[in-house]
């Protein structure tokens, strides 16, 4: 006895069986839940207060469609706190969300002005995080603020869910685990576009490419022209134009010169608008050549930016995240809660910001903790459905949205201000799903989230 | 050929915007000795004057059409414009349709009241005040005029279409003996382009021909002259700057439907139109429409793929290129008169 007294004391059985605690304990570290267990930046529980921080452009060019996010964003604030018709909370695959808030937390936020330049959108982000204490900053109307924006709340440690961007890069070389896009992108245009335009105008065509002398409108030249060339398409010039550019006469007339018989315009905004309209003013939508139809494209469409071109998008084809027309339940349950606060239509601006602010609320109440890593781990691979683009996965390997896209055109008779464009085809997620390193979004990587502390 | 042919086609119409803008800028320089930087807003508001009378003349009663439904499911609400009610469906229609051109009689009273109130209410208090004064105030002025605009007409493009009469465009291609579909240039441009010629005549032949012309021409010479015989010269620059504003103002009723006007549209030409008459001579009222059209059509030429492929990003710098050149050679512009903007 003496023996064994000697060799197990009280002292060293509890020491082994801690330490085989510790041991069998371990594994448990690293599943989901432990993440809410470490520290993190502009945690609610320290804080007392629970803010999202809404950074879009309330000043200069997409002013309009920084509105109608902000509006799409108080909407959803305003379902999750459970006050208003709940919209889009009914018909989410995910019944995670009660309307109770988020992790019974009444939701606040904050607003910034992006005003469209990266270096005021990043000012306002760190505004927010840093004073406001904001834990998830999401917004936005262009790629260059998104990728900027994307990178600050990387370094700083909070979510970013991304509003209107539209580049590759955003999921592609400058992806980040902190950055989320629910958007679809330029490769997506050009997949969803090539099989109608290869219905409508046929193989044999010609195609003429002016392109915004920046990001975006590099991405949407490359998606376009490799869709368009694959299905036979020849690509006779592409020019860049200067994003201050508002007369385009000098770059549309050499497309008389040129035997092109299609004109891409890989223009948004203003760009668009005028782009589109000096084309038309210069006929060429009434020429014949090679003996065809002189036809445009308009890869990406808003319905706010046709409004602006007013009758010269009719019969123009491009594509669109999402439409307020759409029959499904939860865009109807959407468009529903929005016309009947604002008294007309959401944008596709404002139907993905609306979403991302939702899917961020719901990622958060699965994982049970605000922190990034944890509200990463929860998005990552996510299936969901009801939110209006039917089934959509939000993919691990680039945090990109996969689901749906609808190519568009220009109606020849509208019923009213808003009832622009008409859906032509909704393109399946399988024939719009690339590989995360294909050569387009090649040269990013995720890294490791970042949760602030 | 045809392709240099459409090009100064091109320029014409974009050089008879600068050569107006900078028209004006230069009359009220040459009077009143002041760089006004709230000129390229004068420009943007004239064409808001035509997107204000297009919606007057929008103005609608509302009935409900119980058998079609709106986006909510609800009995759609159709807009009737009151024209069309008044004259019947087609002279409504047309009346509407033709919002641009009679923008013209609507832009010229308010052009003249927006010149008045700015001249007298605040810049004739700093006509002794130094250039960078001057320059800060108006620029103030122009963010402060582009940011009431954007607030109460929002901050997209907004389509104002010339009247479907001019909707088409004219084949210069067969009429040169080119092969047709060559050289097409839209009728709308062509007007604006015999329009500002009209304008830029219509300035000359006031400054030349009339009493109060020529009473303004010695005032720009030597004011102080002028005022010693008794002449009220203030009250004819004030005059002036009023009619500077207004062809600033009928410049963008006619741009309307060219390019869909916007609450930036002002700054967007501002710029350009100083190099112009920077360009031109400062001073100078030939010198700011010649270099207008010159600067016009070397911008037009620069933009052909051609020429960028060669110099790629020529397009973005030729005119302030050009600038450089013509000051180092002729440091007071192309046609600048010796004393102006050198004390």
């Amino acid at each position: 006895m003496s023996g064994f007294r000697g060799t197990i004391s009280r002292r060293n059985l509890l020491k082994t069986t801690a330490a085989s605690g510790i041991v069998l304990a371990t594994p448990t570290i690293f599943t989901s839940k432990a993440w809410s267990q470490g520290a993190f930046l502009n945690d609610p529980a320290k804080s007392g207060k629970l803010i999202l921080g809404f950074n879009v452009p309330q000043t200069g060019p997409y002013a309009d469609e920084g509105a109608d996010e902000l509006r799409a964003y108080r909407l959803a604030v305003e379902h999750l706190n459970g006050e208003g018709d709940g919209g889009m909370l009914g018909t989410f695959s995910s019944k995670a969300l009660q309307g109770t808030g988020i992790l019974g937390n009444k939701v606040g936020y904050v607003t910034g002005d992006t005003q469209t330049k990266s270096d005021a959108a990043r000012a306002s982000a760190k505004s927010m995080i840093e004073k406001d204490g904001a834990i998830m900053i999401t917004g936005g109307s262009s790629s260059g603020v998104a990728v900027a924006v994307q990178a600050l709340c990387q370094e700083a440690g909070v979510i970013f869910m991304a509003g209107l961007t539209h580049s590759n890069d955003t999921t592609g070389k400058d992806r980040r685990a902190n950055g989320f896009r629910h958007f679809f992108n330029s490769y997506m245009s050009g997949a969803a576009l090539a099989p109608v335009l290869n219905n409508a105008y046929g193989s044999d065509r010609k195609a003429y490419h002016l392109t915004a002398d920046y990001n975006w409108g590099y991405t949407t030249e490359e998606a376009i022209t490799s869709a368009t060339e694959a299905m036979g398409w020849e690509t006779v010039e592409t020019v860049k134009t200067p994003l201050a550019a508002t007369d385009f006469s000098a770059y549309i007339t050499p497309v008389l010169q040129s035997d092109a018989d299609v004109l891409v315009l890989n223009h948004y905004g203003g760009n668009m608008v005028n782009s589109l309209t000096n084309a038309v003013q210069f006929g060429l939508r009434d020429r014949v050549v090679n003996g065809k139809n002189f036809e445009i494209i308009v890869p990406l469409y808003s319905r706010l930016m046709a409004k602006g071109a007013g009758a010269n998008v009719k019969g123009i084809f491009g594509s669109t995240n999402w439409h307020w027309s759409l029959e499904d339940e939860g865009s109807k349950a959407f468009v529903k809660s929005f016309g009947t606060k604002y008294g007309f239509p959401p944008s596709q601006a404002a139907h993905t910001c609306y979403v991302q602010t939702l899917l961020y609320a719901d990622a958060v109440e699965r994982a049970g903790s605000f922190n990034p890593c944890a509200v990463v781990e929860a998005l990552e691979d996510f299936e969901f459905d009801g939110l209006g683009n039917g089934k959509t996965l939000y993919r691990g390997a680039d945090h990109q949205c996969f689901k749906d896209v609808l190519v568009v055109r220009g109606k020849e008779n509208p019923s009213s201000e808003f009832d622009l464009l008409e859906i032509v085809e909704v393109t399946p997620v399988d024939q719009v799903t690339y590989d995360p390193d294909h050569p387009q979004f090649a040269g990013g990587a995720l890294g490791t989230c970042n949760p602030g502390a | 050929m045809d392709a240099i042919f459409l090009q100064i086609l091109n320029g014409l119409d974009k050089g008879s915007a600068y050569a107006l803008i900078a028209l004006g800028l230069t009359l009220i320089f040459g009077t009143l000795g002041v760089v006004n930087f709230a000129h390229g807003a004068l420009f943007m508001l004239g064409a808001f004057c035509a997107v204000t009378l297009n919606g007057i003349l929008s103005l609608s009663f509302t009935t409900i059409d119980d058998s079609r439904t709106d986006f909510l499911g609800n009995p759609l609400r159709v807009e009737t414009p009151y024209v069309e009610s008044w004259f019947g469906p087609e002279i409504g229609a047309a009346i509407i349709q033709w919002s641009v051109p009679l923008s013209i009689l609507f832009a010229i009273p308010v052009m003249v009241l927006v010149g008045l109130i700015m001249e007298r209410g605040l810049i004739k208090h700093f006509y002794r005040r130094p250039h960078a004064d001057q320059i800060l105030v108006t620029f103030g002025l122009a963010i402060v005029l582009q940011e009431i605009i954007k607030y109460f007409f929002g901050a997209n493009p907004i389509p104002t279409p010339a009247p479907p009469s001019f909707a088409g465009s004219f084949d210069f291609g067969v009429w040169l003996g080119f092969s047709p579909g060559s050289i097409i240039y839209p009728y709308w441009r062509m007007v604006y382009f015999a329009f500002a010629i009209g304008i830029i005549g219509a300035v000359f032949a006031f400054l030349r021909y009339t009493t109060f012309g020529m009473v303004v021409r010695a005032g720009m010479a030597d004011r102080e002259t002028v005022g010693f015989l008794g002449i009220n010269i203030d009250r004819r620059f004030t005059i002036m700057f009023a009619i500077a504003a207004v062809v600033a103002g009928l410049a963008g009723v006619m741009y309307a439907p060219i390019n869909s006007p916007n609450y930036h549209m002002g700054m967007d030409f501002l710029v350009l139109s100083f190099v112009v008459v920077v360009v031109g001579g400062m001073g100078s009222l030939a010198g700011a429409v010649l270099a207008g059209f010159l600067l016009g059509i070397l911008e037009s030429f620069a933009s052909m793929a051609q020429v960028v492929a060669l110099f790629p990003g020529i397009n973005q710098i030729v005119i302030y290129l050009v600038a450089i050149i013509v000051l180092l050679t002729r440091p007071r512009g192309l046609m600048g008169r010796k004393g102006v903007m050198e004390d």
